[in-house]
């Protein structure tokens, strides 16, 4: 049986790679993509946790990071299509507005 | 063991290759099936709810609003020629910081697999879908309410933002 840890080293692999993806692509659909890898790392670190300590409120938190990555979503990407509309791009460099 | 380890190595390997790609309609689609190797790890946590809604919200719902848009704005691959040039991570001092962060990542993770006392489940089952929404009607009934609050506000401001116009 996998133990509690060979869960958590999952996740924090994940983590990583959600990470990595965040700071070497350019594209903002992909960064948004790396982010969503993140909050499944983080819930199924939730989940591992609720089962060891035998707990439904790790389900629970589950639930309320699954609502909020659906919120996310949706704003971040009513946001790229006015950045698209803009500029007729994807690449984070060219939005460089706010940048002193 | 056999099975957490084909449903790490599906979610591993796939989300490696979302962040691999360079067409993010692959990205997607791959995104998908690591969604679905972890709802494969949710059902052997014993946890068939976070399993069940991790396909139908994550897999059914935001994944098919993240489709859309990829194939609303057709999907422009991303440009690679000057990327390597004027990446601001490709200096020296970012890439030594990042090599010093990953050797760090990989020794702790191999301290906490070779940990000696690997703390197995108990044999106790506690999360029936009915304790679920027993519990989340009753100790997390404010947050669940602020909840669909923040859905509304959420839908508001992606039509806001996303209407073409009057500003």
């Amino acid at each position: 049986m996998p133990s509690l840890n060979h869960y958590l080293v999952l996740s924090a692999i994940l983590f990583s790679i959600g990470t990595a993806g965040v700071f070497i692509r350019r594209n903002l659909i992909t960064i948004l993509l790396s982010i969503e890898i993140m909050l499944n790392a983080v819930n199924l670190t939730f989940v591992a946790f609720g089962r060891a300590l035998g707990s439904a409120d790790g389900q629970i938190i589950v639930f309320f990071v699954m609502t909020v990555a659906a919120a996310e979503a949706a704003v971040g990407l009513a946001i790229v299509i006015g950045l698209f509309r803009h500029r007729e791009s994807l690449n984070p460099d060219m939005f460089t507005s706010l940048k002193w | 063991m056999i099975a957490f380890y084909a449903l790490a190595a599906i979610a591993v390997v796939s989300s490696l290759l979302v962040i691999a790609q360079r067409n993010p309609i692959y990205s997607v689609l791959l995104l998908i099936a690591s969604f679905g190797a972890l709802s494969g790890l949710y059902v052997m946590l014993d946890a068939p709810f976070a399993a069940v809604i991790q396909i139908i919200v994550y897999a059914g719902a935001i994944m098919v609003l993240f489709l859309f848009v990829v194939m609303l704005l057709n999907a422009p691959h991303e440009e690679t020629e000057h990327d390597l040039r004027l990446h601001p991570l490709m200096r020296a001092g970012p890439m030594g910081f990042g090599v010093v962060l990953a050797v760090v990542l990989v020794v702790e993770l191999g301290l906490a697999l070779g940990a000696g006392r690997a703390s197995a489940f108990s044999a106790a089952s506690t999360s029936s879908v009915r304790d679920i929404g027993r519990t989340l009607f009753t100790d997390y009934a404010f947050a669940f309410e602020v909840t669909s609050v923040l859905i509304l506000v959420a839908m508001v401001g992606a039509v806001v933002l996303a209407r073409r116009g009057s500003r």
